[in-house]
């Protein structure tokens, strides 16, 4: 009697685990360290939701776009849109899942979270090494009530490659011609002066010892650290403060309409309540996928993000898309993705 | 097994000979196999690291190890900083590393009281056990901070000021850069270092050294002339693993050392080493010149570390000599 009890069990366990087995599809993804937090979340909850398992391997964006070209992973993730012309190319397809920040930090006595105050020309000085005290002109100018030391300014900068970097000296390239000149843009510069951290937390952790430190971080990392960041002056020539409002804003203003396979580097956005350097997380997938149910789960894992993953996402400090953009990828997802 | 046999009783010589040499052959190859792994291991990694690095080392010829240039962006490459940071970082280290060890080796076997010996010596080992990403941590969140604070302010009013000496120690007090990854990495191989001298000191016999004791000589006269010639070879061996293990140390370096790509005199400047170079850039070099750039850095660390262990060999081999042991 009790055997045949246990037998059913085991039976009935059997089943359910080949039931399993036979509807879930795992899907691999790889890429940019920027959305490693969320892409967590929201696989625990949506394996949860519908048993399917989404591995995210936080490799950065360089090596996202290396796997997903070797066809090793079904997508991949990377921080800088690809041309139109490359993903022709490599036959890939391309939209944006999250949008972020990136927000200067800094550690001077007395001064608080949210109060020195720069423009991107001043900011571009500073990592240029123009500027080199904290009481030059041309910060006190800016921030006419606080006084700042006769301080040396220390430029902290990301030591490996990354799409921080990226969307941070795509930006300075845009409102001083002297970086675009030189240093340039790319996920990695040649850094005119300064030190430089491995990661968030390494930069995080340099400008935090450092007396006159100025770095760059994602908004989470500042917020985790406690740390001093910088109110800057946007595009329309208003001040704004990291934020998700300000994140968001950025994320409306943009062009997206116009921008052939969403390449768009969102950084200087129009609009009064833009932050302006705010970026933007791509996923590459295949348009003709080897095998198209996997293809398959990809989209309907980014559906399910797009439509259940705001909360996890906002918890964060990310900015979900804006609704016209969702609507927008499901469009091109239909238009491109066999 | 042979023990075994006579009182086991039939078995006939001639089989158990013939057994017996089947087992050594089999041993012999067994033993064989496990060495020439090590070398098709090395050569292998060699080999994988200079074909990996071709296209740079073609690009750039000779002069990949005397360019300070290294940009990314526009595809050139050169390797002199990251050597530089490499030796200076690990000559730092040794130099504090290497009286150090020698202390704590003659502490624990000429001057403690034996109930502490032990003790003392298992904490040694301890040492050589944490994974050298503990050791970046607390060079970053601990002893960084304390050394910009305290010291390097100091090192750079005082020391900054002294003739011919004062460029390296002028800078500015950041607590981090080259001197602090020197002086993390003399922490992680002093264990090395002192574990091995401790137990070669331990193998001079008693009776030469109380000899010398009895003659009236000091302590520090009898580790000078009776404990130091008789181990001097392993000691030096225990000195190059140490600096073996500091040119090829990543992590904790990586911490630490600034990762800029500028050659300074100033040991309070940051720098680069080759180790921490490619630690940063491998996972995102996509262009196939920037990764055969960094492959090809792999395979000068290699041939750095090769030398070393030449010098090394040479060294040990020309003491025997003259010694005639």
């Amino acid at each position: 009697m009790l055997n045949s009890i246990k037998l059913r069990i085991a039976a009935l366990a059997l089943g359910a685990t080949l039931a399993a087995n036979a509807q879930a599809t795992d899907v691999t993804g790889a890429g940019a360290s920027f959305i490693f937090p969320v892409m967590t979340k929201w696989s625990a909850d949506y394996a949860k939701a519908s048993g399917n398992k989404v591995n995210y391997q936080s490799i950065g964006s360089g090596g996202g776009i290396a796997q997903i070209k070797a066809g090793t992973v079904d997508f991949g993730s990377s921080d800088a849109p690809l041309p139109p012309d490359e993903l022709a190319a490599a036959g890939l397809a391309q939209f944006p899942s999250a949008i972020g920040g990136v927000v200067p930090v800094v550690t001077l006595a007395g001064v608080a979270p949210g109060q020195l105050r720069l423009t991107g020309p001043v900011l571009a000085d500073i990592f240029l090494g123009k500027l080199t005290k904290w009481n030059d002109p041309a910060i006190a100018a800016l921030n006419p009530e606080l006084k700042l030391p006769e301080q040396r300014i220390t430029v902290v900068h990301r030591s490996d490659g990354s799409g921080t970097t990226f969307n941070f000296v795509n930006y300075l390239a845009k409102v001083s011609p002297e970086w675009k000149q030189k240093p340039g843009e790319g996920t990695t510069v040649v850094w005119p002066t300064g030190i430089g951290g491995k990661g968030n937390e390494g930069v995080a952790a340099y400008v935090k010892q450092i007396k006159g430190g100025i770095g760059y971080v994602e908004l989470s990392y500042a917020l985790q650290n406690k740390m001093s960041y910088v109110s800057m002056q946007n595009a329309a020539g208003k001040w704004v403060q990291p934020n998700d409002e300000s994140f968001a804003a950025a994320a409306a203003s943009a062009d997206w309409k116009s921008a052939q396979d969403f390449h768009l580097v969102m950084t200087n956005a129009p609009g009064d309540a833009s932050w302006p350097i705010a970026a933007t997380n791509f996923i590459l997938v295949y348009k003709q996928p080897k095998d198209a149910a996997r293809g398959k789960a990809v989209t309907d894992f980014f559906t399910w993000v797009y439509a259940n993953g705001r909360e996890q996402a906002t918890a964060l400090h990310y900015v979900p898309l804006p609704e016209a953009l969702v609507a927008q990828i499901e469009a091109y997802w239909a238009a491109n993705i066999k | 097994m042979n023990a075994a046999a006579p009182t086991a009783g039939p078995l006939v010589p001639e089989a158990r000979a013939g057994r017996d040499a089947r087992a050594d052959a089999l041993f012999r190859g067994l033993v064989t196999t496990a060495g020439i792994f090590v070398l098709l291991a090395l050569v292998g990694a060699a080999l994988s690291m200079a074909w990996g690095g071709r296209e740079a080392f073609a690009r750039f010829g000779f002069g990949f190890f005397t360019s300070s240039t290294w940009d990314v962006g526009a595809g050139e490459f050169g390797a002199l900083v990251p050597i530089f940071g490499t030796v200076v970082t690990a000559t730092i280290a040794l130099a504090i590393a290497v009286p150090v060890s020698f202390g704590i080796a003659l502490f624990l076997t000429e001057v403690a009281p034996p109930w502490l010996r032990t003790p003392v010596a298992s904490a040694i080992e301890l040492l050589a056990g944490i994974p050298s990403i503990i050791y970046g941590m607390w060079g970053l969140f601990v002893l960084a901070p304390y050394l910009g604070e305290h010291v390097y302010p100091w090192v750079d009013e005082h020391l900054g000021k002294l003739p011919v000496v004062g460029a390296f120690f002028a800078g500015p007090p950041l607590g981090i850069g080259m001197l602090t990854a020197g002086l993390v990495l003399a922490v992680m191989v002093i264990p090395f270092i002192a574990s091995v001298m401790r137990e070669v000191f331990l193998t001079v016999p008693t009776r030469l050294k109380e000899s010398a004791y009895a003659l009236g000589s000091t302590t520090w006269e009898v580790v000078w002339d009776i404990v130091l010639p008789y181990t001097r070879s392993a000691v030096i061996g225990g000195i190059f693993l140490g600096l073996g293990r500091a040119l090829g140390e990543t992590m904790a370096v990586t911490f630490v050392i600034g990762n800029a790509y500028a050659v300074s005199a100033s040991l309070l400047e940051p720098g680069t080493s080759i180790a921490s170079a490619i630690a940063n850039e491998f996972a995102e070099a996509v262009d196939p010149l920037h990764r055969s750039a960094l492959l090809a850095l792999g395979f000068v660390l290699f041939l750095l570390t090769f030398v070393v262990l030449v010098i090394a060999r040479l060294m040990l081999r020309q003491l025997k000599r003259r010694e005639g042991t």
